[in-house]
């Protein structure tokens, strides 16, 4: 669950300044020093904690250390990265993750979460309070619960082969056939609901008078939805976007416990062969090294939504 | 929209309080206490099985008897293999977190001792008369490259084949079964597949999910018995010239055994092979519900169907017969079995060596010893213990594997070989799937050994 901090609306400070503001005066300083002391402990924390931690991954991602088997490492420059673009399992890993961020979560959760919290505007208040229940309690399982209630689903004596084979369909074997759609599928599962939740709220925030007033001149759902709804709700479809396409980057245990990014690598996300090469193959530096690329598309992802953003109706 | 200061002072007067004592946790390190041996071993994750805890438990009794104001504290790590070797790494780097004694297995030892992760054993050893107990081959299971001893093995095992009796007498296969070469073992599960319909005539671990027992259980117990170069010689690794052998003739013809078995649906479902989960089910299901025919694997299975194991078999020793893997044609010694085994060793960053190895002394009694091996379904590694009759006869199938240990083989288990292990589960995956045929995989193998060897290869 990605939190944000809500933004600090202080009251308007009221103290009568001892002489006219100017910024550079020994007593602001001062007073803004002493402002700042109740929360340097937490910076102290977030440098030691979460800073120190990341400089030292970006320093270890140039060496060629190993978890075991080594004497003493040393540094090797951009080698784990030319060594990454040669990889092809990299390259494999690369392209997986971005079926697999593109499936679940641009087309997947989004998309469904956007229907559900439509729908769930106009049904009644049970069906609106089950539904959501439901959806949101797949959220809130454990990703390795998740991860085995869905191996269990998709395996081949699993429940939906029995589902299928009552309804008399030919069985289906995607963990082995077509892992990654398997994964994806159940990742759209258990994330919509987040979604789910972002657009009930921006939903609810479209003023009922525009959406009447379309209504009364005529335009049809899919109308209002593409001229109305969507141009209002754009700024949480984009935030939407940005925090589903960054859990999806790093979903780990799901998939693990499904199918260990098999078989022959053909679920095998950038998360998943990072763990594979820092703590299977002991190369802790070159697994950083990916973990860097990664953080890389994430970014990359972020610019593009963070553009969405921006621009103006 | 202003928020009330009295909350505001709250919510910074709480973070403040908050980091000042995750401040001060952090600054009270965990010290070594000279009077503790802390003692970290591998967990099953079954946790109907019990096995090391008791076992462990009670040698903690013992010491703390004999060595009065001593105490052990038992670490235990709960994690399949790869992820315990992986903790346990993490845990020797640094002397904060390092136990006294660590449970090493014999794949990684060097691995490890190379990283300058444990401490030779050799002073300790010549003081210690049980060391001469102890069989040549299990003491170089735990020599480093530079000839110092770093871990005592607490039993090894070995391998071959477990057949259902029941379903041969369906297959009009013969009780005593003892296949001479590869191909009867393969004529055998193809009279299975025709006869006894439902039940999966062989099972051969194979691919990356199955992980170190592909490569040991399934392709070395076939690689090792191909006879390729002279007597005694490392079909892997060339001892000579320290160098890593790449694909031969003996390779390819172990990678069309396991290609045959998957091609011609002699053994699971390739996706069943290639479920990560699969061991377990061969062991808990298959094999007690007579649902396989034949499973090349390990000494230790029947640890699994003991008492309180969860799913208790004790009517195995008599539905399931015994059979040495034959090799490849027949050629002397006529059998072929792998060995491994795991060993106690102390980290070079450990605050209690010496107690440590008192530790291990305690362990290391003939009679617990003995108590060990028979509760783990061990190989004995000890002359005293191997020649008692009451070790010999105190399960079904022991005879037979500790026979084996004539004829077994070791791993060549250098710094690179966890990697090298890799490049042959995926050269199996290959020709398991039928994405690759024998050749490619070879090749592959080939490349993938350049890499994770650092070009320290060799043709033969």
């Amino acid at each position: 669950m990605t939190a944000t901090a809500p933004e600090h609306a202080g009251p308007e400070v009221r103290e009568v300044p001892a002489s006219p503001p100017s910024g550079t005066r020994p007593g602001t300083v001062r007073r803004s020093l002493f402002r700042a002391l109740p929360v340097s402990p937490a910076v102290v924390l977030l440098l030691l904690f979460l800073a120190g931690p990341i400089v030292y991954c970006v320093v270890i991602a140039f060496t060629d250390l190993q978890l075991t088997g080594q004497a003493q490492e040393s540094f090797v420059g951009f080698d784990n990265f030319t060594r990454a673009f040669k990889d092809e399992a990299f390259l494999n890993a690369v392209w997986l993750t971005l079926v697999f961020t593109v499936l679940s979560s641009l087309i997947g959760q989004n998309t469904l979460g956007l229907a559900l919290a439509s729908l769930m505007q106009r049904a009644s208040k049970p069906v609106r309070t089950l539904t959501g229940g439901i959806v949101v309690t797949a959220w809130v399982l454990p990703e390795v619960v998740a991860g085995f209630l869905l191996y269990a689903f998709f395996r081949r004596e699993g429940t939906l082969n029995a589902i299928l084979d009552w309804l008399h369909l030919p069985s289906q074997n995607w963990l082995f056939t077509l892992p990654i759609l398997a994964v994806s599928f159940a990742n759209v599962w258990r994330g919509t609901a987040f979604s789910m939740l972002v657009y009930s709220a921006a939903l609810n925030e479209i003023p009922k008078e525009v959406t009447e007033a379309a209504e009364v001149d005529g335009a049809s759902g899919w109308r209002r939805m593409w001229h109305i709804t969507l141009p209002m709700i754009r700024r949480s479809i984009g935030t939407n976007l940005m925090l589903n396409t960054l859990q999806t980057l790093s979903v780990f245990g799901l998939i693990w416990v499904m199918t260990r990014g098999g078989p022959s690598g053909k679920s095998q996300t950038l998360p998943l062969f990072m763990y594979e090469q820092a703590f299977q193959n002991s190369l802790i530096g070159y697994g950083t090294a990916v973990a860097l690329l990664l953080l890389l598309i994430g970014s990359l992802f972020s610019v593009v939504y963070l553009r969405l953003l921006r621009t103006e109706v | 929209m202003p928020v009330r200061p009295t909350v505001r002072f709250t919510a910074l007067f709480s973070l403040t309080a908050l980091a000042a004592t995750s401040l001060a946790a952090c600054s009270s390190g965990s010290g070594s206490d000279p009077d503790t041996v802390k003692v970290s071993f591998k967990q099953s994750t079954d946790n109907s099985i019990k096995v090391m805890d008791t076992y462990l438990g009670d040698i903690k009794k013992q010491f703390e008897k004999a060595n009065p104001g001593k105490k052990v504290e038992l670490v235990p790590i709960k994690a399949p293999d790869s992820e315990y070797y992986t903790k346990l790494q993490q845990m020797l780097r640094s002397p904060k977190t390092a136990p006294d004694l660590v449970y090493e297995d014999t794949f990684l030892i060097n691995s490890d001792i190379t990283s300058g992760y444990l401490k030779p054993l050799d002073d300790y050893l010549a003081g210690w008369k049980d060391w001469d107990q102890f069989i040549d081959t299990a003491k170089a299971a735990a020599k480093g490259e530079d000839g110092k001893t770093y871990g005592v093995p607490d039993g090894t095992d070995t391998r071959g084949l477990w057949f259902s009796k029941d379903v041969f007498a369906k297959a009009g296969l013969p009780a005593d079964w003892q296949p001479k070469t590869w191909a009867e073992v393969l004529d055998a599960a193809r009279a299975i597949k025709e006869k006894v319909p439902g039940v999966t005539p062989i099972n051969v671990y194979t691919g990356k999910p199955a992980g170190e027992a592909a490569t040991m259980q399934g392709f070395e117990m076939l690689l090792y018995g191909t006879g390729t170069g002279s007597g005694g010689s490392d079909p892997l690794y060339d001892k000579g010239s320290k160098k890593w052998i790449t694909a031969g003739q003996g390779f390819e013809d172990s990678l069309s055994f396991v290609e045959t078995v998957y091609k011609e649906k002699l053994g699971p479902e390739v996706s069943d092979a290639l479920d990560p989960n699969f061991g377990t089910k061969v062991r808990g299901e298959l094999l007690p519900q007579g649902k396989l025919g034949i499973a090349l694997d390990g000494s230790w299975l029947p640890q699994d169907w003991l008492e309180g194991s969860g799913h208790e078999w004790p009517e195995w020793s008599k539905e399931l017969g015994l059979a040495a893997m034959p090799t490849q044609n027949g050629q002397a010694p006529g059998r072929v079995s792998m060995s491994g085994g795991w060993t106690w060793a102390v980290p070079a960053k450990a605050g209690n060596p010496d107690l440590a190895f008192e530790f291990i002394k305690t362990m290391q009694t003939k009679a617990n010893a003995q108590k060990w091996y028979v509760a783990n379904s061990g190989i004995s590694v000890r002359e005293d213990v191997a020649d008692d009759p009451a070790y010999v006869d105190a399960q079904p199938g022991i005879k037979f594997f500790t026979d084996l240990v004539a004829d077994t083989h070791y791993r060549p288990a250098y710094p690179a070989y966890p990697k090298v292990s890799v490049a042959i589960q995926e050269a199996m995956e290959g020709v398991t799937t039928g994405d690759k045929s024998v050749e490619e995989a070879a090749r592959g193998y080939d490349e993938a050994l350049k890499e994770a060897t650092d070009n320290q290869v060799v043709s033969k």
